[in-house]
């Protein structure tokens, strides 16, 4: 089996630990030698995406030398996994270790359907749940179809989900559209932003949702923070959470 | 200096308002996707109109210089326009030549641009904007709010009351047949009396040296056709090979602009009516400065369709005029810096990069991609506001030693569930204004893995 790198998002590590725990977990059960490299911090991505390419040249390096030996490197996150796959090229086109780096590097559901090959998951989760695909997993990463492209359908998280016992997928009348999360976005723009992430939630909310869930975690605390406020009775789990407690073969 | 998110915010109180624009709007998105989706080669054709752009682009100034010959050729007249200035002293002279004092303009974007009817007004000529949209904006004396769709942030009731003003419908009509067929015959009158006709140019042909058209209205033709004088405004972009290559533009425009299969019209202009003067204004106005640029420079395929602004969450919740540029949604947040980067520094960072932009272009311009390219250009001038550049080298510093990254987390969970609510949703909390913050475990998953190993 080989050894694969835990990639840890540092916003997942300190604020939702249980995400990192369940991503652990899972890895575990596959039988894969799991490593979470102790000096791993932060991808560079927030100063990335303002254009402080100074700022997130020195934390790109520091990523390569600490992952660049792994087989394989999986995050629970599609956002951070993209920075390293289309976005790394600028600081460390060249360097060795990149290359491999750049194409070995996945977020967890895409591991986890193409590389690990898993078919079958055998669980439960008898709850109506919404997905909510975030943009940079689906639009960069490309784990699914979006509604832009015009493609064969697919989306490998919903294969992975639907498999569940007693789980009631909702279909959302916007299916792929931002929740307006975006990093410092989220700031900059917190008029535009809230209100994205409003008439997301109320999409959910419209399906009958009772389980929000995606794979980055990032857009789930800018939608919780919202359901939060408004007190709704809905809840954001990571993917990641939901499958923990199935059988992956 | 112009702000985005002010103007957003603005938009914004009207909530409601805001939702209906978002949706009238995401209803076009819509209907492009059941058009594009009825191609089975949609993909492929993108593909191919890419390739046409780039390869058009890197041949610029050939093929214009082919375009000129044809079309002189054909007896149209062409000029060359260095800047917006030129362009708009280009149209008075001929118009001043032919002594005309009433012009009727239809399907343009880039007399906008170069804020041509003051201009000429300014100078005792009559413009009239003739399609609906357009004349709308007119009689409101503002600006287009989406570059197809020009009153698509207006409401029809407030149509009717402005045509009750200005054209005397009845008051407290709406009815969208009723108001449209009242603009007409007000039309009708300014076609009649018109000493010329304007029009923009949708693609210009090379290998024909003829210009196309395509407009919903007929008005573009119905403005040609009357009076006896035809200009032609394009930007150098517009120009392709062949008749070939117009065959895959045409399926692509409308089907992603507006969700038809094909426009109304489709005119294609290769000459002077008979015993009438047809002119072609080629105007550069900072496109050859993106040609030269290596990071920019797919931007010119831009075939202005608009469906990156239809599908642009934030366009949607903004408005046009929050872009306060001629051109708003995804391409005005690049053409509006490539301009000036400093007055619109805020542009490009209203954007959440989720990249739909990209995935709808019928050119495949890489738009979001494009964005974060233009972020480094505002840090690299030195625009971005100073307490971001600060919080961005602090977190890079923070990042970069792991126990000063284990500690600034440790403490953030520690202080925040142990300060008074009113501190932490204290007004400098942008993100508390209306979502409320993580939950503050009390371990990080660091420190529960070490637990759980032990």
């Amino acid at each position: 089996m080989p050894t694969v790198g835990l990639f840890i998002p540092c916003y997942v590590d300190q604020l939702y630990p249980q995400v990192g725990l369940a991503t652990l977990h899972i890895l575990k059960s596959l039988g894969l030698n799991v490593e979470f490299p102790e000096e791993q911090t932060c991808c560079g991505q927030p100063m990335a995406n303002i254009g402080c390419t100074s700022d997130a040249e020195p934390l790109a390096k520091r990523f390569l030398h600490i992952f660049g030996g792994y087989e394989h490197v999986i995050a629970p996150s599609g956002s951070c996994v993209s920075m390293v796959r289309n976005h790394y090229e600028q600081f460390l086109s060249g360097q060795p270790g990149f290359e491999h780096l750049r194409s070995n590097t996945f977020e967890l559901c895409e591991y986890l359907v193409d590389i690990a090959r898993v078919s079958r998951v055998d669980g439960e989760f008898a709850h109506r749940v919404g997905l909510h695909m975030s943009c940079h997993g689906l639009r960069e990463l490309g784990l699914a179809s979006d509604t832009e492209r015009m493609v064969p359908p697919f989306n490998k998280v919903r294969g992975l989900l639907s498999q569940l016992r007693g789980i009631d997928l909702k279909e959302l009348s916007r299916p792929d559209e931002c929740c307006g999360f975006g990093g410092t976005f989220a700031i900059t723009e917190e008029a535009v932003s809230s209100l994205m992430g409003r008439d997301r939630i109320a999409d959910h909310e419209n399906a009958g949702v009772e389980v929000l869930t995606g794979f980055d975690m990032s857009c789930l605390m800018h939608l919780d923070g919202l359901i939060q406020r408004a007190h709704k009775p809905m809840r954001v789990m990571h993917v990641a959470q939901i499958l923990e407690n199935a059988r992956l073969s | 200096m112009s702000s985005h998110p002010e103007k957003a915010s603005a938009f914004l109180t009207d909530e409601p308002r805001a939702h209906w624009h978002d949706q009238s709007v995401w209803f076009v998105r819509v209907k492009r996707d059941r058009q594009a989706k009825m191609i089975p080669e949609w993909e492929q054709l993108r593909e191919t109109a890419a390739g046409i752009k780039s390869h058009t682009i890197s041949r610029m100034a050939e093929y214009l210089e082919e375009f000129e010959k044809n079309a002189t050729a054909n007896g149209i007249h062409v000029h060359w326009a260095r800047d917006a200035a030129e362009h708009n002293e280009i149209v008075y002279r001929i118009l001043a030549d032919h002594a005309v004092t009433r012009l009727v303009k239809s399907k343009s974007m880039l007399t906008e641009e170069c804020d041509m009817n003051p201009y000429l007004e300014e100078r005792g000529i009559e413009v009239v904007d003739t399609d609906l949209g357009e004349r709308i904006m007119q009689f409101l004396h503002q600006p287009p709010s989406h570059i197809v769709m020009p009153a698509i942030h207006l409401k029809r009731e407030e149509i009717g009351e402005l045509f009750h003003i200005k054209l005397g419908t009845t008051k407290g009509a709406s009815d969208p047949n009723y108001l449209t067929e009242a603009a007409r015959g007000h039309l009708r009158e300014k076609f009649l009396a018109a000493q010329a006709g304007l029009t923009g140019v949708n693609f210009a042909i090379a290998e024909t040296g003829g210009v196309v058209v395509c407009t919903n209205e007929g008005n573009a033709d119905m403005g040609t056709s009357l009076p006896p004088l035809h200009i032609a405004c394009m930007g150098v972009e517009k120009i392709i090979p062949g008749t070939h290559e117009l065959g895959v533009f045409l399926r692509l425009l409308a089907r992603s602009a507006t969700g038809q299969p094909v426009t109304t019209y489709t005119s294609h202009f290769h000459g002077p009516v008979r015993d009438g003067e047809m002119h072609v204004v080629i105007v550069d106005n900072g496109r050859s400065a993106i040609l030269n640029s290596k990071e920019h420079r797919r931007i010119l395929s831009c075939i202005r369709c608009a469906a990156c602004a239809n599908t642009c969450p934030v366009y949607r919740r903004s408005g046009g005029y929050s872009y306060d540029y001629t051109i708003p949604g995804p391409i005005g947040s690049l053409l509006a810096p490539l301009r000036d980067l400093r007055k619109y520094s805020t542009l490009p960072y209203a954007c959440s990069l989720c990249s739909s932009c990209t995935d709808v272009c019928p050119v495949k311009i890489d738009l979001h991609h494009e964005l974060y390219t233009m972020r480094q250009e505002v840090v690299k001038q030195g625009i971005l506001p100073l307490h971001k550049r600060i919080a961005m080298a602090a977190m890079r510093w923070v990042m970069s030693v792991p126990w000063a990254y284990r500690m600034a987390g440790k403490l953030m969970r520690w202080l925040v569930p142990r300060l008074p609510r009113a501190l932490v949703y204290s007004k400098l909390n942008t993100w508390g204004r209306q979502r409320e913050l993580p939950p503050m475990p009390k371990k990080s998953f660091r420190e529960l893995l070490k637990e759980e190993r032990s």
